[in-house]
């Protein structure tokens, strides 16, 4: 069971949350403007990389709070932990 | 029967306290301090099982949780049954009755032994390969014939009764193994106080210490040092030592489960005791200090009673003081072996070595051996064995250096002990996730990178001696204390280094004896090679293919060999071979463990509403609706269910009926944003909803589908008050917390559930404002000053309320929302102001038949997840003036937009009196062939005492438009003729809300 340091609560154990799945897929701001591919794309489409991944996560049964987690999703370890809306600290430079 | 091959002293036995078991009905004595096993072989009992597949006699085979053989069903009195349990790790206790497993009549005359004649026919694979004809033997005659003989003991028949308990820890280092890496890890890190729990499996810590006699630590004795180190520990207040404790499995960061045995070892356990604890540890630091496994040689019949692990014979004479025999052969192919012998022949005991090294690879040890008085054979080979029911004699024969086996002769014994060199136990290590190599130099796989904050020290990672394993323990608890001291150690050296040999050499005789590979599974050399010959290259292929390494002990003895065999037959290197992959757990657990306390009532919480007490008492019968106890229906005194329903439902139409609606999901929606928040969630229209108005709201997933529905009622210009399903209660918050979160953070809105505060009493039907008028204060009732989909806040019974007109049933309706220590006594009062109108409580089913009478829609019984609005006629709630809600866009995408998806309909049967089941398939014609075109399902359907007749609901591809087809609908014998009609069957027009 991983141990998930809640950036609201502290260190607790991976049954009291919920992965949200992949973060930082951002809703179109006007979905009436997107094409059915890219909108198919915003709803089921996701990366399964293995390595490091950022994903959303949700305190369920503590704080209700959502927030980032960059997880290895091979050894399982927890690389960093962020705040809802801010950017992936790792993320290259383009 | 007595204890005849018993030494007069030694060993770590109480012999003042006498125990008395039972052993298939036969008394079986013991004393304090023995295992099973220890007291079977001081008993003279080796033949105490019979083997899986062939039910070959077998004996114990080891003094550990690594035993494959001696598995033994435990009777401990009052249905506490347990079977496959190793007899070396069940400890004797007064009154155990223990018994033999996998034969039949009995132990010494088995008729199941007739499969090792037949066993050409159980080669490796053998399930695969036979029983393939005639094919319709199979289900009948040769799966009930396998599944019978299949499996290991039996089953328990009654519930355990004993209670089992859960518990968390936490510590800065866990140090695994109380051997003396383990001991040295506890005692290095607990030295700066910091936080350690030292877990041993066995009984009593100290691990080989505890058979050796004669090596000395820092000048002690190495029973003194170990008594000194518990003894320090103990005192050391930050150290938790936790005997007969098995760390079973290592998960992710630091997490790792022991399961401690608490009562098995007392006769008379105080009944507050748990049997069992499980821990769920979480470790900043891990020290695995796990020891090793003694390895088997393998040889014809290297099975038999009496044959066993050298180091285990050596553990018997010393820890237990037994005599497990008058004539020992040591088979070796190492060093230690040869302590093993000297131990032995130092209690008087007749011992031989046959070394399958040459002379010149084990001089020192065999020297010192022989100036004791013993023979050895160095050089040697075993060709085969003797003996029925208990080895009696191995065949043996020279080998020269260039692999020539010479002339067999045979060597007469009553116990072998076979020793093909040392595997570290790296199970736990496996498990973190860490990688093995390889190591030539032990011949064994050795702990590599760690992936997790642990390190192995001591036999674990291949240091046999004793010296370096105090130090390695040392520097691992010290390294994961963040110690800086080290410390050196002086003890005895230990014999160590051995040659591996996967088989002893063979003179290519055929003989009739079966060289076993694994035990417990009756795996053999000729197996493994069948299963490399037929291509099966990959070790797990080999291993799910012949069994070896499956069941209860996992191959701990016989792993190393089998990756040598398949090795050597394959022509390739060890490393290239690798392992099969290391299981948790490490051994058997109980599921009782792993269940704990949760079990019976305490598996699931259950939710109750305000008024369950009076439910109870009106002798309602309930179900489960998620955690909720919700009464389904109230039957009269010699009522059935249906004509209870039926008696309720009547009444809702005619006069008035009560139903307790508090489990519906509830939420304050509050902040000047809130309106606009809603706006987005449903597709419903809100910021024009007036303060004191209600709407009906649906929400949508981002994919276009229903989530959930339920009313929405506007308290003040920035408060809402939110119903949801019972079902969706914690779902609908979820998704709006997570948009508000994550979407939207700059909305200022504040979510609250508020469904635990609130009781919702129902009252539903033409008499509902009658009865209400008189408990009322402060809220104008009238048809036109308080309208349907409206609410006020006054009170009821002089208790706060939030009143909602709303109608779930098409009858004129009210919903009373009171603080829920109210809900009782008003919900009475109702019901006591209502008698003269005919008030009537009804339940779920009720309600149900009641919304399926006006084809209201339940969320997950018409839809399923992958239903629009439109699909159950609901187009008209979504609103024209927005552009965008959670799920708009989604309305527009292809698959939601074609023709010929599902749509909600009515259904009526020919039969008037059928009614069909939830689920059926709908289909246009009967006769058509099979496969059949399924056109939809039903989704709900009831006897509708309101129309006297069967109704349901479906969801039929186009339906709309098949208003006034004929279809039909599978039954649970055929077939009933249905006529697709309008969803609503009670007041089409919807005048009774208005009433």
């Amino acid at each position: 069971m991983l141990l998930i340091t809640c950036p609201y609560c502290g260190a607790r154990p991976e049954s009291e949350f919920r992965c949200g799945g992949e973060a930082h897929i951002a809703r179109p701001p006007q979905p009436g403007n997107v094409d059915d591919t890219a909108w198919a794309d915003y709803l089921f489409y996701r990366t399964n990389p293995k390595g490091v991944h950022a994903e959303r996560w949700l305190h369920a049964h503590g704080c209700q709070r959502w927030f980032n987690m960059l997880r290895d999703t091979a050894s399982d370890q927890v690389i960093g932990i962020y705040a809802m809306g801010k950017s992936r600290p790792d993320r290259p430079k383009t | 029967m007595v204890q005849t091959y018993r030494l007069v002293r030694g060993g770590r036995i109480d012999r003042s306290k006498p125990i008395a078991m039972r052993f298939n009905g036969k008394e079986l004595d013991a004393f304090a301090g023995d295992t099973v096993a220890s007291a079977l072989l001081a008993n003279g009992i080796h033949f105490a099982a019979r083997s899986f597949k062939f039910h070959r006699p077998r004996g114990v085979f080891s003094h550990g949780s690594e035993e494959p053989n001696a598995l033994l069903s435990v009777d401990r009195g009052g249905g506490r049954i347990d079977p496959n349990n190793s007899a070396s790790a069940i400890e004797a206790v007064d009154g155990l009755s223990l018994r033999s497993q996998n034969h039949w009549p009995s132990l010494q005359f088995d008729v199941g032994a007739v499969n090792g004649a037949l066993s050409p026919l159980f080669v490796a694979g053998f399930y695969y390969k036979t029983f393939m004809w005639p094919r319709s033997f199979w289900d009948r005659i040769y799966e009930p014939a396998i599944r019978a003989a299949a499996g290991l003991g039996r089953a328990p028949a009654t519930p355990d009764p004993d209670r089992y308990q859960h518990t968390h820890a936490h510590c800065d280092v866990l140090v695994v193994g109380a051997g003396p890496a383990g001991l040295a890890a506890a005692l290095a890190a607990s030295e700066a106080g910091k936080r350690v729990i030292l877990a041993d499996e066995q009984a009593e810590m100290g691990g080989a210490l505890l058979h050796e006699l004669t090596s000395t630590i820092d000048g002690k004795s190495a029973w003194a040092w170990l008594e000194d180190t518990l003894a320090r520990l103990a005192s050391r207040g930050t150290v938790t030592l936790l005997p007969r404790t098995t760390a079973f499995g290592y998960y992710n960061h630091n997490h790792v489960g022991l399961v401690q045995r608490v009562t098995d070892h007392l006769a008379d356990p105080h009944p507050d005791l748990p049997r069992e604890r499980l821990w769920q540890v979480r470790a900043r630091e891990v020290v695995l200090a796990t020891g090793s496994h003694e390895r088997p040689l393998v040889f014809a019949g290297n099975d038999r009673p009496g044959i066993m692990l050298a180091e285990s014979l050596r553990v018997f004479v010393n820890r237990y003081g037994v005599v497990p025999g008058q004539r020992a052969l040591i088979v070796t192919s190492g060093a230690s072996a040869y302590t093993a012998a000297a131990d032995l022949k130092a209690v008087g005991i007749d011992v031989a070595v046959v070394d399958a090294r040459p002379h010149n690879d084990c001089a020192v040890e065999a020297a010192a051996l022989r100036a004791a008085g013993c023979e050895v054979l160095a050089g040697h080979t075993v060709l085969g064995s003797r003996g029925r029911g208990r080895v009696s004699g191995l065949i043996v024969a020279p080998v020269d250096d260039s692999g020539k086996v010479g002339a067999r002769r045979i060597l007469p014994c009553d116990c072998v002990g076979l020793s093909g060199g040392w595997t570290p136990a790296v199970h736990l290590f496996s498990q973190s996730r860490g990688k093995l190599g390889y190591d030539a130099a032990i011949d064994a796989f050795a702990p590599g990178t760690s992936v997790q904050a642990e390190r192995s020290a001591g036999a674990a990672r291949g240091t046999y001696q004793l010296t370096a394993c105090l130090g390695e323990g040392w520097n691992a608890g010290a390294a994961a204390a963040g110690l800086a001291r080290g410390r050196r150690f002086t003890a005895s050296a230990s014999r160590t280094g051995f040659r591996p040999f996967r088989q002893l050499p063979t003179d290519g005789a055929k003989g009739r004896g079966r060289a076993f590979v694994d035990l417990q599974n009756d795996v053999t050399v000729k197996d493994i090679e069948l299963a490399v010959r037929e291509g099966f290259e990959s070790i797990e292929h080999v291993k799910r293919y012949t069994t070896t390494g499956m069941a209860t002990d996992q191959g701990k003895t016989s792993n190393m060999n089998a990756l040598g065999l398949v090795a050597e037959t394959l022509g390739k290197p060890m490393a290239e071979i690798g392992t099969t992959t290391f299981r948790l757990p490490y051994t058997p657990v109980t599921f009782a463990a792993l269940a704990g306390p949760n079990r019976g009532r305490l598996f699931d919480p259950s939710r109750t509403t305000p008024t369950h007490d009076w439910a109870v008492a009106a002798g309602a019968s309930f179900e489960d609706v998620g955690l909720w106890k919700r009464a389904r229906c109230f039957p009269l005194q010699g009522e059935d269910m249906d004509a209870a329903v039926a008696r309720e439902c009547r009444a809702v139409r005619t006069r008035a009926g009560i139903f307790d609606a508090s489990t519906l999901g509830k939420i304050e929606v509050v902040g000047p944003d809130a309106a606009e928040f809603l706006n987005r969630l449903y597709t419903n229209a809100f910021t024009r909803l007036e303060p004191g108005r209600c709407r009906y709201g649906l929400m949508l997933k981002e994919d276009g589908y229903i989530l959930d529905d339920g009313v929405v009622a506007r308290l003040a210009r920035d408060r809402f008050h939110v119903t949801t399903t019972t079902g969706g209660a914690a779902r609908v918050l979820q998704h709006m917390e997570d948009y508000l979160q994550t979407e939207w953070p700059n909305l200022q809105v504040y979510l609250t559930s508020i469904t635990e505060q609130y009781a919702v009493i129902a009252l539903q039907g033409p008499k509902a404002r009658e009865i209400l008028t008189l408990l009322v204060d402060g809220i104008d009732l009238g048809r036109e000053a308080f309208p349907h989909m409206s609410l006020r806040i006054g009170s009821v019974c002089g208790v706060p309320c939030r009143l909602f007109r709303v109608s779930f049933t098409g009858e004129l309706g009210y919903e009373l929302n009171v603080p829920s220590d109210y809900g009782q006594p008003v919900w009475e009062a109702v019901i006591e102001r209502g008698q003269a109108f005919g008030i009537t409580p009804y339940g779920t089913e009720s309600m149900h038949v009641l919304r399926a009478e006006k084809g209201f829609i339940v969320v997950g019984q018409e839809t399923d997840g992958t239903v629009t609005p439109d699909d159950v006629g609901l187009a008209g709630l979504i609103a024209g003036s927005k552009t965008d809600f959670v799920g708009c866009r989604s309305l527009a995408r292809p698959d939601l937009v074609s023709p010929g998806r599902r749509q909600l309909v009515g259904l009526m049967t020919e039969d008037a009196q059928g009614v069909l089941e939830e689920g059926a398939q709908i289909v246009a014609d009967p006769a058509e062939p099979i496969p059949m075109r399924m056109l939809g399902h039903v989704t709900s359907s009831y006897w509708s005492p309101n129309c006297g007749r069967s109704i349901a609901l479906a969801l039929i591809a186009a339906g709309r438009s098949l208003i006034g087809r004929r279809l039909y609908a599978t039954t649970p014998t055929g077939f009933a003729e249905v006529r697709v009609c309008n969803p609503i069957f009670v007041d089409r027009k919807g005048e009774r809300v208005h009433a």
